[in-house]
């Protein structure tokens, strides 16, 4: 373990930092709409806009991982809503084999979120975060892949 | 190396209020390839934008980050700015600290901390900006309008008499909507089909407008200027190019006593019909649940009867494909079933009724002939009671906004009732009187004041009849005691909806609703017409609640739109799409498989390894038709080799991103 994570894991003001990946025209929008609707949430999400959701290489949501991030959210569009018809469903396809290969690497299911948020959402959105904060408040600071954590079945 | 400039917005006190915008600045002075950080009042205004060129000049920036609202909202707005110094629109990026940081967060520590770290993502991604130029796409100069009520008609008139063609496809057998339905408009009182009727009348005669009546969209392709709208003109079982509009089949039809929507069941039909008098087109359609030919396969008696022979039984549904370069959306309103309210007596009450169906009572073409006769007994009413607010401004059954037309028409309808039988007792049970319009609050002052109408504030807790009269029991809250009125009528401003079937159209256009089913605009304020999507329009009632003279503005609104989308010779296409390395690219298809649009195609190419000067060696690579590509990134997120890459959004830049976060926290 490195001497940063180490310091993390014993820091008592530790926050958690989540790494947000949200399509352009649902969820970034719906993210935008509780900004204008003045929604307080808990400022632990870092947000990068995406075109798509199925812009989303699997790779991202491992960088976000290897670079530290306690948890990882990704958001699209509700299904059928996609404004290019169909790249949330590739979308879903992939984070649900992405999600296995989490667990089996031993990262806590808590720490990683795939929802979809409209750009009429923004409560929704608002609440997202506050739940997905609390979770991994509650997991504690992601310190790096650890084999014990790995379930039975794999 | 670049040159990186980052501006700090303070919004006014909007960012300023919880980031210390001075802090934020100074942090991205020292973020990597940074070499100038200020910040300013207002951005986005003309000095802000000319300190941002001059910083350009002065310290040779080559890429732009603007930390201040979202980029839907302002990116265009800095793009334009940096091009004017020459630089590529594409080098400017925009830090989302308002919606994303200030506004959502309050404690200055936190969001500022939060700010930095949303700049430090954006500086590294403009870092690793390429260089990005539009091309320029073809545009079909024709409009689709879908829905031919007042707002329909109106932009697609007004964008016909620009010169352009026009489709307008309306979903019942006429055009009209829901302003045909009634008899006077407020504040003037207008007669409705003296306005209405002569628009009706010049949008089937315009050569440039093309009606396809009883026609639903049925799916929708292409992007802004190329759009193919596939549109299911459903079988009329009438000819309409034989039809004279004569009235013979449907004064003959032995199925009688259908109720007929447009009267809001409370006149009838026949199986043949046309909706009313003055439909546009004139021509009837048979009802095919209702109609013996169909139900028992014998009669006929239309078909014998139509001196032009324009009856067809055998006719079917046509599905026909129109490329159309913008469309207007205006499908109208639907209204709230107040069957669900118990006190209301759960529409069991024949004389319980809404305020269109009072609409109808009172024309002159309606099932009464403009009599005000109760429906049960078809008594002349004595005294009417008119409440506000059923379902509008009820979040516990119906929907917590203002449906906005119903205090005008509650008013209306009380003057006209009083104009009408000049004995008659209006009351209206109000929470608010809401007339903030041209003229409006002097109609609700004459209503009261010349007309004498009764106006009680206050809700009606029940409805139930008694010896042959409606008890109306509720509270005066002015008087503060409970009040009961014994009336002939009640009649119920039901609340707007959207139509049921706004969500499945949104679907098809690609294009938002909000959480009631509204449809959704890009922006309330900078763009009221335009959806997100380019291209797509909005008009009238399918957006919110609203009036005619509202409706009309808008209609119009969108129709310059669209007449100014035409009125370019080209398009610009957006740069952000996809594109193979074919060096890398092994040709496994992956790509093509995946993408939504069929953009990807399988090419042949020469291998220049394997190839000799004697012998030519292919290879299959997969290449982008750009023309086609929308920008999603489906490819990109699926290609084994990395190959498929999309530009402004690469997996460099993503990555970047996440990496200059854990480098502010390290």
């Amino acid at each position: 373990m490195s001497e940063e994570i180490t310091e993390k894991k014993n820091d008592s003001n530790w926050k958690p930092l989540i790494l947000g990946i949200l399509c352009n025209w649902c969820s970034y929008a719906g993210a935008d709409l509780a900004g204008s609707s003045r929604l307080k949430h808990p400022a632990n999400l870092r947000i990068v806009r995406v075109p798509c959701s199925g812009r989303v290489n699997p790779l991202f949501v491992l960088k976000g991982f290897q670079k530290g991030f306690d948890g990882v959210m990704v958001l699209g569009c509700h299904p059928g809503d996609c404004h290019y018809a169909k790249g949330n469903y590739y979308a879903r396809r992939r984070i649900m084999l992405l999600k296995e290969l989490l667990q089996s690497m031993g990262i806590e299911p808590e720490r990683f979120h795939f929802e979809w948020v409209s750009a009429s959402e923004g409560v929704r959105f608002a609440e997202l975060v506050s739940e997905m904060s609390e979770k991994i408040e509650k997991v504690g600071p992601f310190t790096g892949v650890d084999c014990s954590k790995v379930p039975a079945a794999f | 190396m670049a040159r990186i400039g980052v501006f700090v917005c303070h919004c006014g006190t909007n960012i300023a209020k919880t980031v210390d915008v001075e802090k934020a600045a100074q942090a991205a002075a020292n973020f990597p390839d940074v070499v100038y950080a200020t910040d300013y009042k207002y951005m986005c205004s003309e000095p802000g934008q000319n300190l941002i060129k001059e910083a350009i000049r002065e310290h040779k920036l080559d890429r732009v980050v603007v930390a201040a609202c979202s980029p839907r909202l302002h990116e265009p707005t800095f793009q334009r700015c940096i091009a004017q110094e020459g630089l590529n629109p594409y080098f400017a990026e925009m830090a989302n600290i308002r919606e994303h940081c200030s506004w959502v967060h309050e404690d200055r520590g936190q969001a500022t901390e939060k700010a930095i770290d949303i700049i430090a993502m954006l500086t590294a991604k403009a870092k690793r900006n390429e260089p990005l130029f539009t091309k320029e796409i073809p545009l079909t100069k024709k409009a689709m309008v879908i829905g031919g009520g007042v707002a329909g008609i109106r932009a697609a008139l007004d964008i016909a008499d620009a010169g352009y063609k026009v489709v307008l496809v309306e979903k019942t057998p006429s055009i009209g909507g829901r302003m045909a339905q009634y008899d006077k408009t407020f504040p003037t009182l207008d007669c409705a089909a003296c306005i209405l009727t002569p628009m009706m009348v010049d949008c089937a005669s315009h050569p440039n407008i093309e009606i396809m009546t009883y026609s639903e969209v049925e799916e929708v392709s292409g992007y802004v200027g190329n759009f193919k709208v596939k549109v299911r003109k459903r079988a009329k079982s009438v000819d309409a190019s034989k039809c004279t509009g004569c009235g013979v089949c449907y004064e003959k039809c032995v199925v009688k006593g259908l109720p007929n929507p447009f009267d809001e069941g409370l006149g009838t039909r026949r199986a043949i019909y046309v909706p009313f008098p003055q439909a546009v087109p004139n021509i009837p359609v048979i009802d095919r649940e209702n109609c013996r030919q169909f139900t028992k396969g014998k009669c006929g008696v239309c078909e014998k009867m139509c001196p032009a022979g324009a009856i067809r039984y055998d006719q079917e549904d046509e599905i026909v494909t129109e490329d159309v370069g913008a469309i207007v959306v205006a499908t109208g309103f639907d209204l709230w079933d107040y069957s669900k309210l118990g006190e209301y007596g759960y529409g069991k009450y024949p004389d319980v009724i809404s305020g269109i169906q009072f609409e109808r009572l009172m024309n002159a073409s309606g099932p009464t002939e403009g009599k005000i006769k109760r429906p049960s007994d078809g008594k002349v009413p004595e005294s009417v009671v008119f409440i506000s607010c059923v379902g509008s401004r009820d979040d516990e059954h119906g929907y917590p906004y203002c449906s906005k037309v119903c205090c005008m028409y509650n008013a209306k309808h009380a003057l006209l009732l009083k104009d009408k039988l000049h004995d008659a007792k209006a009351y209206v049970f109000y929470m608010d009187i809401r007339a903030n319009g041209k003229g409006y609050e002097e109609f609700v002052r004459r209503t009261i004041e010349d007309y004498g109408a009764n106006y009680i504030r206050g809700r009606v807790s029940r409805i139930f009849p008694e010896d042959g009269k409606m008890v109306v029991r509720g509270a005066d809250t002015l008087l503060g005691q409970p009040i009961e009125v014994k009336a002939d009528l009640v009649v119920l401003a039901t609340a707007m909806q959207p139509q049921p079937d706004a969500k499945d159209l949104a679907r098809k256009l690609g294009v938002s609703t909000d959480q009631y089913n509204w449809f959704a605009e890009a922006h309330p304020k900078l763009r009221p017409v335009e959806f997100l999507t380019a291209g797509i329009y909005v008009a009238g009632a399918c957006q919110y609640p609203k009036d005619i003279p509202d409706t009309v503005a808008q209609a119009s609104g969108a129709a310059s739109k669209v007449t100014g989308l035409f009125s370019k010779d080209a398009l610009t296409s957006e740069p952000m799409i996809a594109y193979i390395n074919e060096d890398t690219c092994v040709g496994c298809g992956l790509c093509a498989s995946v993408c939504p649009f069929t953009a990807i195609d399988l090419v042949e190419v020469v291998d220049r390894a394997k190839s000799t000067r004697e012998h030519q060696v292919m290879r299959t690579v997969a290449r982008v038709n750009e023309g086609i590509c929308h920008g999603c990134g489906t490819c990109a997120a699926g290609c084994r080799s990395m190959s498929a890459k999309l530009r402004g959004f690469e997996d460099t830049q993503i990555l970047a991103e996440i990496e200059a976060l854990a480098n502010v926290h390290s």
